[in-house]
């Protein structure tokens, strides 16, 4: 077996173990969001495996290094104890997750059923910062600006939302 | 070729960790000395030889083995294992990416003076650094301690914060080099900048007396404010004063390391050192023109010695040269964070923020600004 190919079964262990950790560690708020980080730092390395070297930083960067950590400092502040999960009525929430992993399966199972793709030799440079700057600030800058527009509303809600409490 | 990598791998762990890292304690017992006005770093002694205090690393490791291992009850025991080694294990791969030498050919062999050089070396080490802020986080929450968990909460802040700062102030710098790859851009750095080659964007001539008043190309020339503004972001993700508000002693106790003892803290500790060489790592490889030598490009010592001394001896000694103008780099830019350390200090928690986000936030921004509309005069 190539060494990319073992890499990619380590990471796709990875990310799977630290995957069911984090939704079988629902009590321990803490552990479950540190069990997401572990699952984006494998995704970050088979995007790596797969030459999508910008994709894998950028992961690490805004999943693993910035938005799980806002996660972990809310779950900090709030400061969770294990009684303030009550064993409430969650049949719906179960049946519904149930309902999306069939359909997943489902969709999985539609791809992989003809066989593996071969696959694709990719072009020299591809997946590098130089190839999607271009292609974000030429074919797609519309896409781009209305992002831009969207998060820039978020932010001044967010403002408007703090601000009202300290005034 | 495996056989290259383990060598570079051993070299990095070996020199820059094992060797720098317990040298740079000393450093900062020294330069605290002086500034305090002591004699400082001079009672470790094997057989009443004391060696300038250099034997204070040795007795530091010595005596943090032998301490014992404290683990608080209510503690997380395995995270509150787990977060000193996640404190530590990004500053240490960080350097990876950092060349400390650039490309030579001997006859048919090329040599590369960097463990791993890959088109998004910066990239890299950005993320590696967003990783670092999990180290804190684990520690302040495994503890079972609020005063930890507060200071575990500062540190994961103040890096967010700071690490959009460090990411918006070096954009000017990958306009001007057009690369992230960290050799290419020490190679774009080893070369000279003529000072009034600005009348030339004026449809003027630059005449031939002003011609040789040059300056190195390093980053620092073209980004004066990048220079100042990556430097202090980088040393807030450090958390080492006069950033230290997550472990500021005086209101917090020691912040999110509180519950922590013998080599466990000892790996904080050292955690926090090998930053301070990483920054002046990469500040001295964008900025200073990593292993370039001033006004001695490459080509022209190897041509230079190379015309009666052998090709292959001049670019021997290119090697030697280079890697010891990297680690001259290195060591003053390590003093000035020491000295920087030493000289400020701690701001308060909402000065620190207020820096980064009134300050620096949009002052790199402005940056950007300006360096594009330059870049685009100069370079059409």
């Amino acid at each position: 077996m190539e060494v990319s190919a073992i890499l990619f079964y380590i990471f796709a262990v990875m990310a799977v173990v630290s995957a069911l950790g984090m939704v079988l560690n629902v009590r321990n708020t803490v552990a479950a969001s540190l069990s997401l980080v572990v699952t984006m730092i494998a995704l970050a390395a088979i995007y790596v495996l797969l030459e999508a070297y910008l994709i894998a930083v950028i992961q690490i960067m805004v999943y693993a290094g910035a938005i799980v950590v806002l996660f972990l400092f809310v779950i900090m502040l709030l400061n969770l104890r294990e009684d303030d999960f009550a064993p409430g009525r969650q049949w719906l929430v179960k049946f519904g997750a149930g309902l999306l992993g069939v359909f997943v399966l489902i969709q999985l199972l539609k791809l992989v059923g003809p066989g593996l793709p071969e696959v694709p030799v990719v072009p020299e440079g591809y997946g590098g910062y130089r190839q999607l700057g271009i292609l974000l600030y030429t074919d797609y800058v519309l896409l781009v600006e209305m992002a831009s527009l969207l998060l820039l509303s978020a932010i001044v809600g967010a403002l408007i939302l703090a601000k009202r409490n300290i005034d | 070729m495996p056989i290259e990598e383990i060598c570079k791998t051993l070299f990095i762990i070996l020199v820059i960790v094992a060797g720098l890292a317990p040298i740079i304690t000393w450093i900062e017992r020294k330069q605290s000395a002086l500034m305090q006005d002591r004699i400082g770093a001079n009672r470790a002694d094997i057989g009443g030889i004391t060696v300038l205090g250099l034997l204070h690393p040795m007795a530091d490791v010595l005596k943090l083995m032998t301490k014992e291992d404290v683990v608080p009850q209510g503690a997380n025991r395995m995270m509150h294992m787990l977060a000193p080694l996640i404190a530590a294990l990004p500053a240490i791969i960080a350097f990876g990416v950092i060349p400390w030498g650039g490309t030579y050919s001997f006859g048919d062999t090329t040599i590369k003076m960097v463990a791993a050089d890959p088109d998004w070396g910066l990239l890299y080490i950005f993320a590696i650094g967003s990783i670092a802020t999990y180290g804190a986080i684990m520690a302040g929450w495994a503890s079972n301690n609020n005063w930890s968990l507060l200071g575990g909460l500062r540190a994961s802040a103040q890096m967010i914060s700071y690490e959009v700062t460090l990411g918006l102030s070096v954009v000017g710098i990958f306009m001007v080099f057009e690369t992230l790859k960290l050799t290419d851009m020490v190679m774009a750095q080893d070369t000279t900048l003529r000072v009034f080659g600005f009348i030339e964007v004026f449809g003027g001539t630059v005449p031939a007396f002003l011609d040789w008043v040059r300056l190195p190309a390093w980053g620092i020339f073209y980004q004066p404010l990048g220079f100042v503004m990556f430097l202090t972001a980088m040393m807030a993700e450090n958390k080492r004063p006069p950033f230290d508000a997550p472990e500021g002693e005086s209101e917090l106790i020691a912040g999110y390391f509180l519950e922590y003892s013998g080599m466990r803290f000892g790996l904080f500790y050292m955690s926090e050192f090998i930053e301070v060489i990483v920054i002046a790592g990469v500040v001295s490889t964008i900025f200073l023109g990593g292993w370039a030598i001033p006004f001695l490009d490459q080509a022209t010592i190897i041509g230079g010695i190379g015309s009666f001394m052998g090709e292959g001896f001049a670019t021997g000694l290119c090697v030697i040269l280079h890697f010891m103008t990297f680690m001259l780099k290195l060591i003053v830019m390590i003093w000035l964070q020491m000295l920087l350390r030493w000289t400020l200090p701690r701001f308060r928690y909402d000065q620190v923020m207020n820096l980064c986000w009134k300050g620096l936030l949009p002052l790199s921004i402005a940056n950007i600004l300006i360096t594009g509309a330059v870049m685009l005069l100069v370079r059409g």
